[in-house]
Formats: structure tokens, C-alpha cells, sequence
């Protein structure tokens, strides 16, 4: 498979290594779970809860997955949905309808992506900075347009919410005898869709292949001739534009908007991404590895809240203890590696 | 006359011209949107003590605890080229063991709340050979060591206060919170200038400046040449330690209680904020503490200046944006190389061979 693309092996081999670690944990962890907690484990629609849940989380893990190779970072994904929530929940209660509530989430995720990609590959800020303004200006706006939590009142999108997609093979009866079909939401077919979508182009598409290449070594991607700046302004736009379709799936899931709404969003991004292999030193990552580094960190919570450790500080303390193995595990692999090959 | 402007322009002030063009700006809009901004005056403060007042005392003030942090920042950053993101979480670990060890015993003598400091200070300082540990031993990337502390930071400070927010209160932790009786400055202000001494004096006599500098500029090179790129890495760490003990402190002092979710909330950003406006590159090598002094100062600022403007605090982040943009715009190389060449043609015209040497 990597023959064709020799050039490029050496990278892809690590992500893919460190993707199939990752898989491989994620497959063991849930194991142990059905094993030693059952409960919620053993039935298929937990996986269907996780997915639920965290469909916004995995479509702006993409994008970052994206930045990330490219040796960027953008930390202002969690405040543009949380942006993108709130004003389509006010456009949607000031009377708009659902279609142009779809073009201001694009919109407005595009002209963040737009900017910051505007700003760092053209005028060569630091991405740090440039997103970090992003994200301020974002979370800002978001409480200039309402402090107060705002629900949706639209009746066309109250039904779009609602629809579910039900798998019956995977359903189960409840204890008082009623069948329990498996559901899905909307928005997990569009977080898988990204997910499919970005794949194909990370590996497929000449863009996917240059971002991989300004990422390894930015030097030697110029003297391929790649177009260094438009590739990297290319992949920000990405980013931006995924969160505005997370803000979306956001909103379809939550059907609320509120100032504090994806806090953190950013840094479980970020986690995810690096569980699933992806370095943040540009030139590694695999959005497949992304994907599963999100279903890893949410199964780590679902344990621990399962596990019976209520007190409020478990959480995240594991998650943190989690994170920490994952970090160090591919630091050594990765470290072994490269001494082997020399 | 060109010459010198041009110089200007290609780094006459070296890094310093960011964070100083961006304070003098701040210091003009005040001045004309309402000159009586930066009066100073005496008044009487709650204890009865005549101490300073005014928006530019409070600004001072405020922004000591991120001018402290900033100062081990610049050492991280200059060190391992990437920035530590964990500062506010650990700064609420240190807050919570500077409380939990004032609170063992009701009574709160001088000694005991500088035993309180050197443990929270101990504490710090190995979360922080924790994080200098993951960078310089398994070179892992600061960002990323650093968000595990991130993740789970606020929890484990929780973890130690058992769930509660305890309250201190005590003349001693006021008095560094706020003012000592007789003294009209504020404390922490004090407590940052003789972190900058400490800075400057360790600079001066330790080959500690030098070192840092050769390390983020070219790790390898730096090894080459017999410096333990390693050891230097994780004591830039360790620094960032205490700096990180001293602003939770005052944190602490300053409220009398400790709240692990809002102490110092969002500090880490502001601080690699600090850095950046201070001119020093977030990728590592040459650094002027200096500079992210004046970049705290700078933020803090900006953000009274908000106030003032009644701007309600949950918005401010969006006009903070868009001043931080504004910052970095001008300061960005291609920028400055652009109007740089505009300077110089219009000053000049015939001198465009040595266009090219001005950056």
C-alpha cells in the first residue's frame, strides 16, 4: 500500500502504528467493561450514546486532526460552536428557517477558518495566537448576543431534532418487555460522513497528500513545489468550517444555546487527536485514529462514572491519568523506532 | 533622519518595540477618551490604612499574578520552544496546599504561612518537574505534556480541598493580599518587582540566561557544546514552579478563599499571551523577560481600559480579540517587512539596494 507513495512512508507507517494502538485499547477497554461492569456495556445502544453524544466532538477533532498534520493548531474550535450554536438558535427563534440556519453555521465557521488561515499563512503569525484571539472573540461574541441560555422554538427544527434512526437488529427488550430499538441521531451520520469525507481526502486528494507534506518538513515540501501558504490557508478553512457543522450537529443535539456551551470543547479535541496518534509536530496523523481517540476518551468517562466514583474530581483525574499513558506510550514506541531504524 | 527611522522599524528597540508601541497606544486612547484616567490619588482603605488608588494602581496590581507567571513563561518558552498550558491549573493546586496547610490549626502566625508557601511552593515544583520531566526526558511536545495537567489540574486542587471552597482569613494574608499597614503600595506589586530583582540578579551572576538561549535556539548544537540541554529544560520548569506558587498565592491572598474553579481561570492563555506580545518567539530562543513584564501590563491594561469603557466583563474577550489581532498584525513580519519597504520609499527612493537588509 505505501509503496507508491515512498516518499511519504516513513510518517504514514507511525500514524498508522499508533492509530491500531489505539483501536487495539479501545477494543480491550470496552471489553473489560462488558466484562467486569456490564450493565449500559452489553447493549449495542451505549455505543450508539457515546456516538450521540460526542458527534460535534468528533467533527471538530477532524479538523483539528487536519491543522495538526499540517503543524498548526487551532484552539478556537470549541468557541466557534458554541458561537455558531447561539446564533442560529436566535436566528432560528427571530423567525428564520432551517436552510438559512444551515448557511449561517457554514458562514460563520468559514469566515473564522478564512481569517485565521488569512492571518497565519499569509502574514505568518503564530497559529497559537491567531486561534487564541479566535477564540476569545468567539466566546465574546457569543455573550454579546445573549447571556441567558435560549432554547429553540422553531417547530421545523424541533422535528429535524427529533428525528432518530433506528436499527432494530441491534434493539433490545427492556426489562418491562417493551422492544428497545438501537437510535442514532442525525447529526452521527453527518460526524461519520466528515469522518469518511476526510479520510478520503487526507489519503487520496493531492491537497491531503500536501498538507502530510507540509507538515513532515515545510522546506522541502516548498522545494517540491507545493504551495506551502495556500495549502496550510487551505487546511485552516477546513477547520473552521468543520466547527461550523459542529455547531450545527451541536445544536441538533442540544436544541439549546448557552454561553458555556462546548467549554473545554478545544482540549477534548485536542486530547483526541493525540490519543489517535496524531503529533502535534506536523506530518503524523490519521483521522480514522481520531476518531477511535474520541470513542477511547468518552469510554474512559463512562467507566469511571459506571465504577462507582462519584465524587466529581474522578473524571477528569483519569481522564488526565489516562491521557498521560497514551502521551508517554507514544512517545517510547515512537522513540524505539527511530533508534531501530538507525 | 531615514536611517534612524528605518532602524526603528528593522528592530531599533529590538523585541522590546511591540509590547512598547503597543502601551503607548493604550496610553494615548486613555489620554484623550478621558484624561483624568490615570489619576493617582491617597485614600483611606477599609483598615484604615492611606494607600494609593486609582486605575493605574489597580492595574498594577492586577496584573501581577500574570506577571509573574509570564517571567517563568519566557523561560519555558525560550527553553523547549512551546509553552506550558497547565499554569492556572497548578497555580489552584498551589493555592489549595497554601490553604490546606494554613487551615490545619486556627491560628495563622507569620511562620506558619511561609511554611504554607515553601509547601505550596514544593508542590508546584514537582508538578512542574512532572511537566519538565514528560518534555525533556520524552521529548514530548510542552503543549501536550502539559495538557494532562490541564485536564485533570482543577480536579486534583478540588481533591485536596475535599470538595469545598475553604475561606483564610487572617491581617498576615490580607496584608499580602492587599496593602501592609504603612506601606501605600500594594503587595503584590512588591512581591513582582523582587521577582524581577531575583530574575535579573540571577541572570547576572549564573550563565543561566545564555544557556536557555542556546538550548531553544538549537538543542543538539547546545549539546554538542556540553550543555545539559535536558537539565535546562526541566529547570525552566521547575522555575515556572514557583512562579506558579507565588501568583497562586497571591490568588489566594487576595480573595481569602480558595476556589479551584475560578482561581486564576484562563490565566494560562492570557500568559502565553504575555509572551507573545513581550516579542518573544513562541518557538523558542531569544527571550527578554522584560518584555513579557511590559506584555502583562499590556493585557491587563486593555482590559481596565475596557472596563472603564463599561464594557460588561463576559464581552470583554471579544474586544480583547480584536486588539490582540490588531497587535500581532503590526507586528507580523511580513507586515512590518511591507511597510517597512513603504517607510523607506517614501523617506528614500534611491537607496533600494539596502531595502533588502531591513528585514
Amino acid at each position: 500500500m505505501n509503496k507508491k507513495t515512498g516518499l511519504k512512508r516513513e510518517p504514514l507507517t507511525d500514524a498508522q502504528l499508533l492509530m491500531s494502538i489505539t483501536i487495539v485499547i479501545f477494543i480491550l477497554m470496552y471489553l473489560a467493561a462488558m466484562a467486569f461492569l456490564q450493565g449500559g456495556f452489553l447493549h449495542p445502544q451505549q455505543i450508539f450514546d457515546m456516538l450521540n453524544d460526542n458527534a460535534s466532538l468528533i467533527i471538530v477533532s477532524c479538523g483539528l486532526t487536519i491543522v495538526m498534520i499540517g503543524a498548526g493548531i487551532d484552539i478556537s474550535v470549541g468557541a466557534v460552536t458554541s458561537l455558531v450554536v447561539m446564533s442560529c438558535v436566535l436566528y432560528l427563534n427571530g423567525g428564520g428557517n432551517i436552510f438559512g440556519s444551515i448557511l449561517l453555521a457554514l458562514g460563520i465557521g468559514l469566515a473564522f477558518g478564512v481569517v485565521h488561515g488569512f492571518l497565519i499563512s499569509y502574514l505568518e503569525i503564530q497559529p497559537f495566537i491567531v486561534t487564541l484571539a479566535g477564540m476569545f472573540f468567539a466566546r465574546g461574541m457569543t455573550t454579546i448576543l445573549s447571556v441567558n441560555p435560549q432554547k429553540v422554538e422553531h417547530e421545523g427544527f424541533a422535528a429535524l431534532r427529533d428525528v432518530k434512526i433506528e436499527i432494530n437488529a441491534l434493539g433490545y427488550t427492556a426489562k418491562n418487555g417493551n422492544f428497545v430499538p438501537a437510535r442514532m441521531e442525525l447529526g452521527v451520520v453527518v460526524a461519520l460522513l466528515c469522518v469518511v469525507v476526510i479520510f478520503i481526502l487526507l489519503k487520496y486528494v493531492r491537497l491531503g497528500r500536501n498538507i502530510y507534506a507540509i507538515g513532515g518538513n515545510q522546506q522541502s515540501a516548498l522545494m517540491l513545489g507545493i504551495n506551502v501558504k495556500r495549502t496550510r490557508f487551505i487546511s485552516y478553512v477546513i477547520s473552521g468550517l468543520l466547527s461550523g457543522i459542529s455547531g450545527y450537529v451541536f445544536m441538533m443535539h442540544t436544541g439549546a444555546g448557552n454561553a458555556t456551551n462546548a467549554a473545554g470543547m478545544e482540549m477534548n479535541a485536542i486530547a483526541s487527536s493525540i490519543i489517535g496518534g496524531t503529533l502535534l509536530t506536523g506530518g503524523v496523523g490519521n483521522v480514522l485514529g481520531t476518531f477511535f481517540g474520541t470513542m477511547t476518551l468518552t469510554t474512559i468517562k463512562k467507566i469511571v462514572v459506571s465504577s462507582g466514583l462519584n465524587d466529581p474530581w474522578w473524571q477528569s483525574i483519569t481522564t488526565g491519568g489516562m491521557l498521560c499513558f497514551f502521551i508517554l506510550l507514544q512517545s517510547v514506541v515512537l522513540n524505539k523506532r527511530s533508534k531501530s531504524k538507525k | 533622519m531615514a536611517g534612524n527611522i528605518k532602524k526603528k522599524f528593522s528592530g531599533g528597540l529590538g523585541q522590546l518595540t511591540i509590547p512598547v508601541i503597543a502601551i503607548a497606544l493604550l496610553v494615548i486612547f486613555n489620554l484623550i477618551r478621558d484624561p483624568s484616567f490615570f489619576s493617582v490619588g491617597l485614600s483611606h482603605n477599609n483598615d484604615g490604612n492611606i494607600v494609593l488608588a486609582g486605575n493605574l494602581i489597580s492595574i498594577i496590581n492586577g496584573a501581577s499574578e500574570l506577571a509573574v507567571l509570564a517571567m517563568g513563561m519566557t523561560l519555558v518558552t525560550a527553553a523547549c520552544g512551546g509553552q506550558d498550558i497547565s499554569v492556572g491549573a497548578a497555580a489552584a493546586i498551589a493555592g489549595s496546599v497554601f490553604v490546606k496547610v494554613l487551615k490545619t490549626s486556627p491560628d495563622i502566625s507569620g511562620g506558619k504561612v511561609l511554611l504554607a508557601f515553601i509547601c505550596a511552593c514544593i508542590v508546584a515544583m514537582l508538578f512542574g518537574t512532572f511537566n519538565g520531566t514528560l518534555v525533556a526526558v520524552f521529548k514530548i511536545q510542552p503543549m501536550i505534556a502539559t495538557l494532562i495537567l490541564y485536564t485533570c489540574g482543577r480536579s486534583i486542587a478540588y481533591w485536596i480541598n475535599g470538595g469545598a471552597t475553604p475561606t483564610i482569613s487572617s491581617p498576615i494574608i490580607s496584608a499580602i493580599g492587599s496593602f501592609i499597614p504603612g506601606i501605600p503600595i500594594p503587595t503584590p506589586v512588591l512581591i513582582v518587582v523582587a521577582m524581577a530583582i531575583v530574575f535579573k540578579l540571577v541572570f547576572k551572576f549564573t550563565s543561566l540566561e545564555l544557556l536557555t538561549q542556546s538550548v531553544g535556539i538549537n538543542g543538539s548544537a547546545a549539546r554538542l557544546n556540553g550543555i545539559n540541554s535536558t537539565f535546562i529544560k526541566l529547570l525552566s520548569f521547575i522555575i515556572l514552579g514557583v512562579c506558579v506558587a507565588v501568583s497562586g498565592s497571591i490568588g489566594v491572598s487576595r480573595l481569602g478563599l480558595i476556589n479551584h474553579e475560578t482561581l486564576l481561570l484562563d490565566i494560562e492563555m492570557d500568559t502565553i499571551l504575555a509572551v507573545a506580545i513581550g516579542g518573544n518567539n513562541l518557538g523558542g530562543g531569544k527571550f527578554k523577560i522584560s518584555g513579557s513584564i511590559i506584555g502583562a501590563y499590556v493585557i491587563q491594561m486593555l482590559t481596565i481600559t475596557l472596563y472603564a469603557m463599561k464594557v460588561s466583563s463576559t464581552d470583554v474577550k471579544a474586544y480583547k480579540a480584536i486588539v490582540i489581532i490588531l497587535l500581532v498584525v503590526i507586528g507580523s513580519p511580513v507586515v512590518k517587512e511591507k511597510f517597512g519597504k513603504f517607510v523607506s520609499k517614501l523617506l528614500d527612493n534611491r537607496s533600494k539596494a539596502s531595502l533588502k537588509g531591513a528585514q
